[in-house]
């Protein structure tokens, strides 16, 4: 029985994905070679685990000798993977941050064709939780920071007037510099 | 209408840049990255699109990936904070695909060292994902300051990549402990975590300083609930080394138990899984760990009471007592709507239920059985296997049960979990054994997989002949035969094989089927059924006997080497069969404890390495030692390692006594844990006993710390068999040398000479003999009436032994034989017992024990011993003496 005990290391995310309402790959990551190689591999086990999940919304399941946790919002499903042993509730703890960021990226619109637009950014916030399999981040707010979200992205309306300003002197400072 | 118009246009992709992309374009746009000035908007999407490519399984070949690599290294030019970062990733992804990707160092290098706070961290792990061993040397200094940097996110970044850079360059971050030491006081929560990590990895091999960290950090309480855990998963480490200490008296699991009332649920339930993984857990110490789980039973987030009801499952199988308290919060997880939560919640109860609730669970299971995956539905099986054991009067519902399931849909694994479940019930309770197989057959008749069918044709030749109505098999058998693929038609004439050797009065028919059989469209059918209807129409039981009723003992790994080397080598010699080892079979599970542990938490359970596997990779070894060959024929048999030292001394010494049929291999696996010190030119002295001769030694010519060297000694056993069984003394000796213990360079090039005392080494009857399994034992010990084995009895009284098991026990170790016909398995409540054991001695003689037994004062034993000559029959009955 003494392997059930866990091993002391940071690794302690196998993988993260987000999927569409079809089950197909917006995004994916797999920080251990060993688990699932090939990107086949990959792809079957996404197909089994949105079957397995896209009609129950039961937060976690076990699935190929891993521990998902998983979470869905309109027509995306975010998961997180990590060993049979892991404690479910560290990754729980990274789905929420993942779930957070991009809710906070997308401005609360956390939709599909959101997510297409602000790919870079939903790319970045991700390697910033997890690094080759080791949690970076686990908190939402100092995520974004690192992300640094694009600000003139807002419509100009919905910009503070702080940001507005802000925008104006760096293109002015730019204009000089030219 | 026209908004709803807007909407559906855009759902069909007008607004995806992303949908349809094809490889070979994305990367023509890459080009726009050499444009100057760089437009930071154009060149991120484009970026984002090959990024998104690679996302989606894309594979780009080395020349396109190190052209997009050097297009990418002009968007350094630009400012723009997304881009930079996004062109970090592009370096992470393509570093391991592009050639000459560290052309970038430099700007990395820049970058790490600006002022730009967004730039600094993720430049560091961009870095070291393009560093390699020699050049971290470069970039060392910058790795040390970032590692202590006031800005949590470039410590951390540091650390992590430090971690991450342990495999190329070990001694390097080795030395970088004293920051990481500092980052562990950082008030920011992830870099300790992070820096807990980093000092972990580094020291890991060190006891003593792992010790030392613990106890630090144990007094002071940490502030991220990560560490905390990582913290608790470093202590059990510690506590599972530590011995045979009771878990109460440590102060380390003090800790592990006041964690248990930590704010984090994080932290709560991983010291609560600590506890019940322990290996030295007690009820005392569980109980409180139980009612924290309990208290998560009613959690509402799913993932609580999932890993809560988990744990208890596992604490059902080693100490159903302590989870019954639970019982009612279990009962309403039955019908939670996490299906996996539902399962995990009725296999408890059925592990920790009476036997009165057993009906009642398996009506709520057989509801949803067919909604959850095929991993879970291998825990109930393995949960209703266990409770078979438990409450052998229910077999009737539980095998009906199990034949429901047998007739769903359901995968390869899940259907063999399921046959061998009713097989293993079928073996343990007799009673069961006719509805059993009723059912396997039925299943057979609509099987899809083959390597099922023929294991249960396989079950059927081997349990139908011994049951009241042998015939009503024959019809399931035969079926198989006209319908079925060309591989269970083999496995079926087989199984009617058996049937004709073992009943006489079916005999005629089963000829007749035969016959019929070798009409077959298959070659290797036709000549099955050619072969058996010859034997069996012969009249001659020794053949049928030899033929049909007993099996191929060697180890097929073995065979098949020798045969290859037999086909390489034409010799005008036949080829003789019996050189090649026997194959012990694989260790039968006591049932308390082999099926009780089914590792619900892993289905798919890992498979350790059989008997025979391990025996043929000793053979591999010693084989390609230069200077042991030509080895004394082929290896018999391979003890299981003995240790010498205690496990924590200087050295660890562990022997592996390799048997062949004269000679006999010892080798010596030597460990040196002293990180100080290098050892040269090892040997071990042996003092042989009287009748052994030492032939060839082979030292070990070096060993550093943490290395595992093997020193062998070749002997020739006594031709006075009697002298076989003796002990040994051993002592090594080597040449010392000191040495750095950082880089393992000695000092000197002077060491001193030095030795070692060891344990005694005791050679025993039981590494000369190797299990073999007696498919029809009786049928053996008639055949072994005959004029060449010598029959030997004698009776001894076993005054240390209480009970009948433990007798079956001792008896079963001593003389290193299989038991046969489940003799070992004592029913219930009785006072005498026949235990039938075989085996085979080295040399290839065949050894057939009988004991009686018989309980009172102590136990009383007659054994008769059969075997081909007196020398060996005298050594066996020795033995027990």
């Amino acid at each position: 029985m003494d392997s059930l005990l866990l091993e002391p290391t940071l690794y302690t995310i196998k993988g993260m994905a987000i999927l569409d309402n079809d089950g197909n790959r917006i995004l994916a990551k797999y920080y251990n070679p060993s688990t699932f190689p090939t990107a086949k591999e990959q792809r079957a086990f996404e197909k089994n685990l949105f079957n397995k999940t896209h009609r129950a919304n039961a937060e976690i399941i076990m699935l190929d000798g891993l521990t998902c946790v998983y979470k869905s919002n309109v027509d995306l499903f975010f998961y997180v993977m990590g060993s049979s042993h892991e404690n479910e509730l560290i990754l729980m703890s990274v789905l929420q941050c993942l779930f957070d960021s991009v809710n906070q990226i997308l401005r609360k619109n956390v939709e599909k064709r959101n997510v297409m637009e602000n790919l870079d950014i939903v790319m970045l916030a991700m390697d910033e939780i997890c690094d080759g399999g080791i949690i970076l981040e686990a908190d939402p707010i100092s995520v974004m920071q690192r992300v640094a979200v694009r600000t003139d992205d807002i419509p100009l309306g919905e910009q503070t007037v702080a940001q507005v300003f802000q925008t104006a002197k760096e293109q002015l400072k730019w204009s000089l510099l030219k | 209408m026209a908004f709803k118009r807007d909407k559906k246009e855009e759902e069909d992709g007008g607004g995806n840049i992303f949908l349809n992309l094809e490889k070979t374009s994305v990367l023509q746009e890459a080009r726009t990255f050499n444009e100057t000035p760089v437009n930071p908007r154009k060149c991120t999407i484009i970026l984002s699109k090959i990024l998104y490519l690679i996302n989606q399984g894309e594979q780009l070949g080395t020349t396109e990936a190190t052209e997009t690599f050097f297009a990418m290294t002009k968007l350094f030019q630009s400012r723009d904070v997304i881009l930079r970062r996004m062109v970090y990733l592009g370096i992470k992804e393509l570093s391991s695909l592009a050639e000459d990707v560290i052309i970038v160092t430099s700007s990395l290098t820049k970058d790490m060292t600006g002022k730009e706070d967004l730039y600094r961290a993720a430049a560091i792990r961009a870095l070291c994902s393009i560093t390699d061993g020699s050049m971290l040397q470069a970039i060392e200094r910058y790795m040390k300051q970032a590692i202590v940097d006031r800005n949590a996110a470039v410590s951390s970044a540091a650390l992590v990549s430090s971690l991450h850079m342990t495999r190329i360059a070990g001694d390097v971050v080795k030395r970088w402990v004293n920051e990481a030491q500092e980052a562990l006081i950082s008030d920011n929560v992830m870099v300790q975590y992070h820096a807990l990590g980093v000092l972990y990895h580094i020291r890991k091999s060190d006891r003593l300083a792992v010790t030392k960290l613990v106890t630090k950090l144990t007094r002071s309480p940490l502030k991220s609930p990560f560490a905390v855990c990582l913290l608790i998963r470093i202590v059990c480490k510690l506590l599972e080394e530590e011995g045979d200490v009771a878990l109460s008296e440590s102060p380390l699991f003090d800790f592990v138990e006041k964690c248990l009332r930590h704010k984090s649920e994080t932290v709560i339930y991983e010291a609560a899984h600590a506890v019940v993984n322990l290996r030295r857990t007690t009820p005392r110490e569980l109980a409180p760990a139980v009612s924290v789980l309990q208290l998560f039973c009613s959690s509402p987030k799913p993932a609580l009471r999932f890993a809560a009801v988990r744990t208890l499952n596992k604490v059902a199988m080693s100490h159903p007592a302590a989870v019954t308290a639970c019982n009612l919060d279990l009962e309403n997880l039955i019908s939670d709507s996490n299906r996996s939560i539902a399962t995990l919640a009725i296999t408890t109860l059925l592990k920790t239920g009476a036997e009165s609730s057993v009906d009642r669970l398996m009506k709520q299971i057989s509801t949803f059985v067919s909604e959850i995956s095929d991993e879970f539905k291998v825990v109930v099986v393995q949960a209703i296997r266990a409770l078979c054991l438990k409450f052998p009067r229910k077999h009737g519902v539980l095998m009906n049960f199990l034949s429901a399931m047998l007739r769903d849909e359901g995968g390869l694994e899940y259907k063999a979990s399921i046959a061998d479940t009713i097989i293993s019930i079928i073996e343990e309770n007799p009673d069961a054994k006719e509805t059993g197989l009723a059912h396997l057959c039925e299943f057979i008749e609509d099987c899809e997989h083959t390597s099922l069918a023929v294991r249960i044709l396989h079950l059927l030749g081997k349990e139908g002949p011994r049951t009241k109505q042998p015939s009503r098999y024959i019809r399931f058998i035969y079926n198989r035969v006209i319908l079925e693929s060309a591989v269970v038609r083999c496995a079926a004439v087989a199984a009617m094989a058996q049937f004709g050797a073992s009943c006489p009065d079916l005999l005629p028919n089963i000829l007749v089927l035969l016959a019929r059989c070798q009409m077959d469209c298959d070659d290797e059918t036709r000549d099955r059924a050619t072969f058996y209807y010859h034997i069996l129409s012969g009249d001659q039981p020794q053949f049928i006997y030899h033929y049909i009723v007993d099996h191929l003992q060697v180890s097929i790994p073995s065979l098949e080497r020798a045969l290859t080397q037999y086909v390489a080598n034409p010799t005008p010699e036949q080829f003789d069969i019996s050189t090649v080892p026997v194959s012990a079979p694989e260790p039968t599970n006591v049932p308390e404890k082999g099926h009780g542990t089914v590792d619900i938490a892993n289905p798919v359970a890992v498979q350790p390495e059989t008997p025979a596997k391990a025996a043929e990779s000793y053979a591999v070894k010693l084989a390609s030692i230069p200077e042991l060959a030509p080895l004394p024929g082929s290896l018999f048999r391979s003890s299981d390692p003995v240790q010498l030292t205690e496990s924590e001394t200087e050295y660890v010494v562990k022997c592996i006594k390799h048997c062949f049929s004269d000679h006999l291999i010892l080798q010596f696996n030597i460990l040196n844990t002293l990180s100080d010190t290098l050892l040269e030119s090892i040997g071990v002295t042996l003092e042989e006993p009287e009748g052994y001769e030492i032939l060839k030694e082979v030292a070990c010519p070096k060993l550093s710390c943490g290395e595992t060297g093997s020193v062998y000694v070749l002997l020739k056993f006594p031709e006075d068999l009697s002298l076989s069984v003796s002990t040994f003394g051993a002592t090594l000796k080597f040449v010392v040398k000191d040495c750095d213990p950082t880089t393992g360079e000695p000092d000197t090039d002077e060491g001193y000479h030095d030795t070692y005392m060891l344990e005694d080494l005791d050679v025993l009857l039981s590494d000369q003999v190797v299990r073999v399994m007696k498919g029809n034992w009786g049928a053996a010990w008639e055949q072994a009436e005959g004029e060449s084995f010598f029959e030997l009895e004698d009776t001894y009284v076993l005054t240390s032994v209480t009970s009948l098991e433990q007798a079956i026990q001792n008896i079963v170790v001593f003389l290193g034989m299989q038991p046969a016909e489940r003799t070992d398995r004592l029913p219930q409540g009785k006072s005498a017992h026949t235990l039938l054991l075989a085996g085979m001695f080295r040399g290839g003689h065949d050894v057939l024990v009988r004991a009686k037994l018989a309980l009172a004062e102590g136990v009383t034993m007659q054994i008769t011993v059969r075997a081909p000559s007196q020398e060996i029959a005298e050594l066996i009955t020795s033995a027990l003496g």
